[in-house]
């Protein structure tokens, strides 16, 4: 990261007046940092073999090259899938013809706000594709390609396509302000679909895609492996409590299978929050097992094609039907619950077993039947209920060194409306909780700009730019309230606004939501705690034993 | 640039009845065969095209929400009803306000960049303006559309033609009376073309196609008002054509003077471009799937046209069988013990 602006200078640097030259003449950048690694070969290889003729074929190449290595019927396979997707996706077709370039969409893209690139505006980065679709099958664009702003399909345009949607979170903020709803997210998806067709595509994506696909997560922990770093969970839940949880893994006959990313079981602090739900559900005695086959809740697939999403959403089903499950209660995520809310019993609704029932709180009774479809439940939905019947004792005094705010991640607050859910329950959970600025919060939210596959650190300068909304919103709660520590329900936030928030507001730590239920719940009458779920001492209830202080010179 | 063509191409449109007209005498090329045709490209057309739309499958319900969802527990987590609608019901109400309020660019801001203290702010204020503009325009030319109504119905019906005539007309400056929906055309039209020349993020994202209707509507509006303030036209003779145009007995009355026919050829054109441009956003904002479907993906089954049955999880069995020793030996249930017994490599 040596070769990265300080935030000061980075900030100097955005200009939002857009260059000289029109937008089809402005050369692309395509030296490294601009881009992230295409896939291994190998990763290429297995998927096809999974789902055959999604991938073009499988090569080292890189997008600094010249020569992308594209099939020699390369065109063809684009212009033929998009004229496809025109007619299975209404979305795409109209969002094709209607676009009025108002510009009402320009500034609201973390990422042009965060670079000042015009082809960062939503507008712009839809017309790198609107501009082949008037070129390629209308007739206007067709015999007025120049004053209708079109083209037809080539190399420059294709490789184009791959920066610049691969500079796109698919966070949708874009679509909240068009005033017909186009949203951009929906055609970088599509654009996507297409360059897998002919094998652009990147690591970051396909590897965990097919880690997915064979360890059931997209670390590719393996079955043993994941039961070890569980049991290590349950260790330091016992060192941080003196509760010894149980944390129950492919076990049959389970009334709920629990399902989280496994971004949190593997790292930083996700780790925190997946002890958090082991502790609660362990208070609870819930009767629930996990899984090690569907250890994944995030759904890479949705960064690349339908076919794979859905392939690796299935798993879930599958597996509830395996242990005899009755519905499936969802860990913190973002990108799986877009899935889940919007897609999954759409494409996977008849795989369902016979057993499986609406979500019923076997705690409260409450009965959900806004997931009666799916059967599953946001688990910020389910202790919000126990919150309410007075289920959990807490202790939010636990908590009081901690100022915190909430970061809306985009998929739960725009693909599905779930805002109040878990402010609800950090309320109850701290004493000090403070939103960040209006315009940045719940459907208004900024981006971690780490989403739909581009966490990874190729692209580190890119991320950080288009970080830039939501950290100096940080900035601007950690000036007003001294909030230090940012809460959310997503396990790539949780990795993605680490950097974020020391880039631009450095002092903020991360955490999940149920990383501060577990702080702050009392196990028993008269639990006393010395340490918080990060084994660091809780300031005001440290032990007397621990209280060590060096002994003054005098004393000496 | 892109403006200059524009205003050029409009310019010459507006030459081709003048002297088609005067000079060669075309009265009833322009007066009835014209504006017959352009009808006919605009219906055709437009229809063609939303049925393109209507053919295309719409998968999944992508709502793009706006506020908080129906929750388990509606009076502890309110639902925007409006934002986040779940019901039909409350989707139509979603699609009205966004039709006729055009709410969601009501919604829009501005961002800026300023230099704090010690250290960088990026501020977000509200910004009406493109709202304001759009809302005046598409108004005006909507009332507009509808007063000329009268030209084509006999008896003119008191609602919503009368009506409109007498609301619009209300601001009376001289004779004839000054509509305020023809100021607001012209308004509408220059406050749109001056922000697309002159905020220039705006600018770069703008077409020929994009200037060119803005140019169109406004010579068409301006036509308009000269013929009625200025040159006075026989009203009486143009409601003889444009009877005969919906009779089909077709009249061209020699009292119609040439201003008549500048304004219905660029009428025409307007009418013969539409569907092949963006204008077709009026029919399209009706059809858009994130914000006409209700949010009850969670809660309802729905079906997508193309969903391919074939496409299934990786067995589990096949997870076992590659994961199964390793798994027995830290205890984890098996399906098939078998799969925990060590590969007998001698066997092999
Ligand atoms: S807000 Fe919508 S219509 Fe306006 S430029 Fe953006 S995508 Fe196009
Ligand atoms: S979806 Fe998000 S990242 Fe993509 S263009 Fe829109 S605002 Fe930018």
């Amino acid at each position: 990261m040596s070769d990265i602006p300080k935030a000061d200078e980075l900030f100097k640097s955005i200009d939002y007046n857009p260059p000289l030259s029109g937008w089809m003449e402005t050369p692309v950048d395509f030296s490294p940092g601009h881009w992230c690694y295409p896939a291994k070969p190998e990763k290429i290889a297995y998927m096809d073999k999974e789902l055959p003729g999604l991938w073009g074929e499988p090569r080292q190449w890189l997008p600094s090259d010249a020569d992308w290595k594209l099939p020699p019927n390369w065109r063809e396979t684009v212009v033929n899938g998009f004229r496809e997707r025109l007619k299975k996706f209404r979305s795409l077709q109209l969002f094709m013809d209607i676009c009025v370039r108002c510009g009402a969409c320009a500034d609201k893209c973390h990422y042009f706000i965060g670079s000042g690139d015009p082809k960062n505006m939503p507008v712009l980065r839809a017309e790198l594709m609107r501009s082949v679709y008037r070129g390629e099958f209308t007739l206007a664009g067709k015999i007025l390609s120049k004053f209708t702003g079109s083209r037809v399909m080539e190399e420059h345009v294709l490789k184009e396509w791959f920066i610049y949607f691969y500079q796109c979170t698919q966070c949708r903020r874009c679509s909240l302000f068009c005033p017909y709803g186009i949203d951009t997210a929906e055609m970088t998806m599509m654009a996507r679909e297409l360059m897998h067709l002919v094998g652009l595509n990147t690591n970051w994506i396909m590897e965990p895609v097919s880690n997915c696909n064979i360890t059931g997560n997209h670390l590719g922990i393996q079955p043993h492996a994941f039961k070890d770093i569980v049991d290590f969970m349950v260790d330091d839940i016992e060192e941080v409590t003196g509760r010894r949880v149980k944390a129950p893994l492919n076990e049959k006959g389970h009334e709920i299978l629990f399902i989280t990313p496994s971004g949190d079981v593997f790292a930083d602090p996700g780790i925190y929050t997946f002890m958090g739900y082991l502790l609660l559900f362990d208070y609870l005695d819930l009767d629930y097992t996990m899984s090690t086959y569907a250890s994944e809740g995030g759904n890479f697939g949705s960064f690349t094609n339908n076919e794979v999403m859905k392939k690796l959403n299935a798993k879930m089903y599958a597996e509830a039907e395996r242990l005899g499950c009755k519905w499936i209660l969802g860990g913190e995520c973002g990108h799986m619950w877009r899935v889940v809310h919007q897609y999954m019993d759409t494409m996977n609704g008849d795989t369902q077993w016979s057993g499986m029932t609406t979500p019923k709180s076997p705690i409260t009774g409450t009965v959900f039947n806004t997931a009666a479809a799916t059967k599953m439940l946001h688990i910020t939905e389910f202790t919000a209920d126990l919150i309410k019947h007075n289920k959990l004792k807490l202790d939010p005094s636990r908590n009081d060194h901690l100022r915190v705010t909430f970061h809306d991640s985009c998929n739960p607050a725009r693909g599905m409306g779930l805002l109040e859910e878990p402010r609800y329950v950090l309320k109850h959970v701290c004493n000090n909780f403070f939103e960040m600025p209006p315009a940045t919060i719940r459907e208004q939210t900024f981006c971690c700009a780490g989403g739909s596959g581009l966490n990874t650190d190729e692209i580190m300068e890119i991320r950080l730019r288009g970080g830039l909304p939501r950290g100096n919103a940080l900035r601007y709660v950690q000036e007003q309230h001294g909030v230090n520590l940012m809460a959310c329900i997503c396990a790539i936030d949780r990795a993605t606004l680490i950097p974020l928030a020391d880039y631009w507001a450095p002092g903020v730590t991360i955490a999940g939501t149920h990383e501060l239920v577990a702080n702050a719940l009392v196990l028993e009458e008269g639990e006393v705690r010395t340490m918080d779920m990060r084994q660091e001492p809780l300031p005001g209830f440290e032990d007397e034993e621990d209280d060590w202080t060096p002994p003054t010179k005098e004393e000496a | 640039m892109n403006a200059l063509y524009s205003l050029l191409f409009v310019f010459l449109l507006v030459l081709i009845p003048l002297f088609g007209v005067d000079a060669a005498h075309m009265r009833t090329f322009f007066g009835v065969c014209i504006p017959t045709t352009a009808f006919i490209i605009f219906i055709i057309g437009f229809i063609y095209k939303v049925v393109t739309w209507g053919r295309s499958a719409v998968p999944f319900r992508i709502p793009t929400t706006g506020g908080q969802f129906q929750s388990f527990d509606p009076e502890l987590f309110k639902q925007n009803k409006l934002d986040c609608p779940q019901t039909g019901a409350q989707t139509f109400f979603r699609m009205v306000l966004e039709v006729f309020a055009f709410r969601s660019l009501f919604r829009n801001t501005a961002v800026s960049l300023h230099e704090g203290k010690d250290h960088p702010v990026v501020a977000y204020k509200s910004s009406k303006w493109l709202w304001l503009f759009a809302i005046t325009f598409h108004y005006s030319f909507f009332i507009i559309a509808l007063r000329h109504l009268r030209l084509f119905l006999e008896p003119i019906p008191f609602l919503p033609v009368g009506a409109l005539e007498f609301v619009d007309g209300i601001l009376q400056i001289g004779a004839p009376v000054m509509y305020l929906s023809d100021l607001g055309l012209v308004a509408g039209v220059v406050l749109l073309l001056s922000r697309r020349l002159i905020n220039p993020r705006i600018n770069y994202i703008s077409y020929v196609s994009d200037f060119f209707p803005l140019f169109l509507i406004l010579s068409i509006a301006l036509s308009g008002i000269y013929m009625r303030y200025y040159a006075k036209v026989d009203i009486i003779a143009i409601k003889e054509l444009t009877m005969g145009l919906v009779t089909f007995h077709y009249v061209v009355p020699e009292a119609i003077t040439v201003s008549f026919f500048v304004h219905v050829f660029l009428v025409s054109v307007l009418m013969a471009y539409f569907p092949f441009s963006k204008l077709m956003h009026m029919p399209g904002v009706f059809l858009s799937p994130t914000r006409n479907l209700p949010n009850d993906s969670r809660a309802k089954h729905h079906v997508n046209p193309w969903n391919d049955p074939n496409i299934k999880a990786h067995p589990y069995a096949e997870y076992e069988e590659e994961f199964g020793v390793p798994m027995a030996e830290v205890g984890l249930p098996l399906d098939n013990p078998e799969n925990g017994v060590p590969h007998d490599e001698t066997k092999a």
